[in-house]
């Protein structure tokens, strides 16, 4: 199955051409992946923020942003560049080392799990070979990052903003990881690239979502928990807490929070896509639609074209369920923190390990359809 | 030397610095909270180190397993019984430091000497295992490490029974620090009143 485009290679014969040793080249060529990735992770949260502000103005008869730009596309940027210019204010009684550490901390998992978020058979930064597994490690850094947040703004707002956000975070992450392994248990990796591969083989039929509806479901409950949106944002409830861990934050500072959060919500999404929906597969599968037309799928244009169509169908999966996200936090009221609890405890984690006992039955019985 | 060689270098020697001046810090350091923020950091650049020794499951596993749950309990503890009082001065603290000091001195002594006198069978990097060493690692866990595997796990069940049996109080009938009877039916409630009158 090694087809699709590899643009490393490539680069890296390009730069071999003129004399370059190919360390050279591959130290040439290891910040442009990481850039790129970094890049469309910023855009991608301004894209979320102006559908979040536009989605929530329709959803209460609003009209949202208008005048920046066309339909108010440029209000995220003047939202940010107001969040740059401001005063960075460290409250006098506060932590000032953790106060600074916090947000960083909070942030810097999230845009490091994006290492593993393929998009296309070489569209990747690195496929380790620990894939989604090294996601559920990084993102049990977070609480750390809230908690020290918490306790450093010497605050009882934020201290309890900061218990409840690792509570919880805790508490979501084991569902979360059962629901992850029945999948992993299905392709026998866990590598990233070998899932999606795993769901390719009769387009939209053989995604994971038919094999796993359970897992889908309580996975995506898990990531709306660990992303803090709205039906379980009590972290930062605002009636009650004020802003929760962020209340004493201003500036840079928070707008780091801000971005940490956002940033999660596309890479949840992202997953969602990869793990359950075939990634960057299309609907009818690609090969199947070539033959049809008497192309040859190996021709460099059919894998750009391929490899463009992979990236578009991985964002538009990603963003319907970002789509999805941004409604439910409109319409949906929040739990009370005993409610989200006993939800974790006693309904997503006996359902998960049932999931789990009974997807490595079904592979036993039907290796044919559950992964030999 | 190669720049992959050079790489190495300097991402162990700057993980080694971490690792031991964070847990001379988590020793030394007065503050109890920052001990914990240490712990966390020394624990993340042991992953690093077995990162380096490519061993890439073991050090997602630590990140996962002491920071993500071990670190983060430790300091929600301490967030939790966050008692701003100093503690009280201890007479002998002298003789106890010079106590302590010898014990750590020839632990210490003990483990170089092990380290000096033990015949290391060193690898060579072409027949690490690499990626496969999680394929690896689960096929030992379910062949003869089965034992003391299904064992760890009677012990953690064992550590959750009894934790929930000292959290529930309707196990017990009288209050073990006051002596009065329980009230079954609110278990939040406070034993003293939440609002005391001023007047």
């Amino acid at each position: 199955m090694e087809y699709g485009l590899d643009l490393e290679y490539s680069f890296n014969e390009f730069l071999k051409g003129f004399g370059l040793s190919s360390e050279i080249a591959h130290i040439i060529w290891l910040p442009l992946p990481m850039l790129l990735v970094l890049v469309a992770a910023v855009v991608g949260v301004l894209v979320t923020v102006w559908l979040e502000r536009k989605i929530s103005a329709a959803a209460q008869q609003r009209i949202g942003p208008e005048y920046a730009g066309a339909l108010g596309v440029l209000q995220p940027i003047a939202d940010g560049l107001k969040l740059l210019v401001k005063e960075d204010i460290i409250p006098a009684k506060a932590d000032g080392i953790l106060f600074t550490a916090g947000p960083i901390l909070v942030l810097v998992p999230v845009i490091l799990s994006w290492l593993i978020v393929p998009f296309g058979q070489n569209l990747l930064i690195s496929n380790v070979g620990i894939g989604i597994f090294l996601w559920i490690a990084l993102s049990s850094i977070q609480p750390i990052g809230l908690l020290m947040s918490g306790y450093a703004s010497n605050n009882k707002y934020s201290l309890l903003g900061g218990l409840r956000a690792a509570a919880q975070s805790i508490s979501y992450e084991i569902p979360l990881a059962l629901s992850v392994l029945a999948i992993v248990l299905m392709t026998n990796s866990l590598s990233t690239v070998d899932i999606v591969n795993q769901q390719s083989g009769a387009g939209i039929l053989s995604w994971n979502i038919w094999r796993q509806p359970v897992g889908f479901i309580v996975f995506w409950i898990c990531a709306l928990a660990e992303c803090e949106r709205l039906p379980f944002d009590l972290p930062e409830a605002e009636e009650e807490l004020v802003a929760g861990y962020q209340t004493e934050y201003a500036g840079m500072k928070f707008a780091l929070f801000y971005l940490g959060s956002y940033i999660n919500l596309i890479l949840s999404a992202l997953l969602v896509s990869i793990l359950y929906l075939g990634g960057w597969g299309f609907p009818i599968p690609v090969e199947l639609i070539a033959k049809f037309l008497n192309l040859p799928i190996n021709a460099p244009f059919i894998q750009v074209f391929t490899a463009s169509l992979g990236i578009v169908m991985t964002v538009l999966k990603a963003y319907l369920l970002v789509f999805i996200a941004i409604l439910l936090r409109w319409t949906t009221p929040r739990v009370r923190i005993d409610q989200l609890l006993d939800l974790g405890w006693k309904f997503l984690l006996p359902i998960s390990l049932a999931n789990l006992l009974i997807t490595a039955g079904l592979k036993l019985a039907f290796p044919q359809f559950f992964g030999g | 030397m190669s720049i992959a060689i050079t790489t190495q270098f300097i991402c162990f020697t700057v993980l080694s610095l971490v690792v031991i001046i964070g847990a001379l810090g988590v020793v030394l350091l007065e503050s109890i909270v920052y001990s914990a923020f240490l712990l966390g950091g020394v624990f993340m650049s042991v992953a690093g180190l077995y990162l380096l020794l490519n061993a890439s499951f073991v050090a997602a596993a630590q990140v996962l397993v002491y920071v993500g749950a071990v670190n983060v309990l430790i300091i929600f503890a301490i967030m939790l019984v966050n008692k701003k009082e100093d503690l009280k001065p201890i007479n002998d603290i002298k003789s106890r430091r010079v106590i302590s000091t010898s014990i750590c001195l020839t632990l210490l002594s003990l483990l170089i000497r092990v380290d000096l006198t033990n015949v290391w069978s060193l690898s060579s990097p072409q027949n690490s295992i690499g990626e496969e060493s999680t394929i690896r690692i689960g096929e030992h866990l379910f062949s003869d490490y089965l034992l003391p595997f299904e064992v760890a796990s009677v012990l953690l069940l064992m550590a959750m029974i009894g934790a929930i049996v000292l959290a529930r109080r309707d196990v017990m009938t009288k209050d073990i620090s006051t002596g009065l009877p329980v009230d079954q039916e609110l278990i939040e409630k406070s034993p003293e009143p939440l609002l005391t009158n001023k007047n």
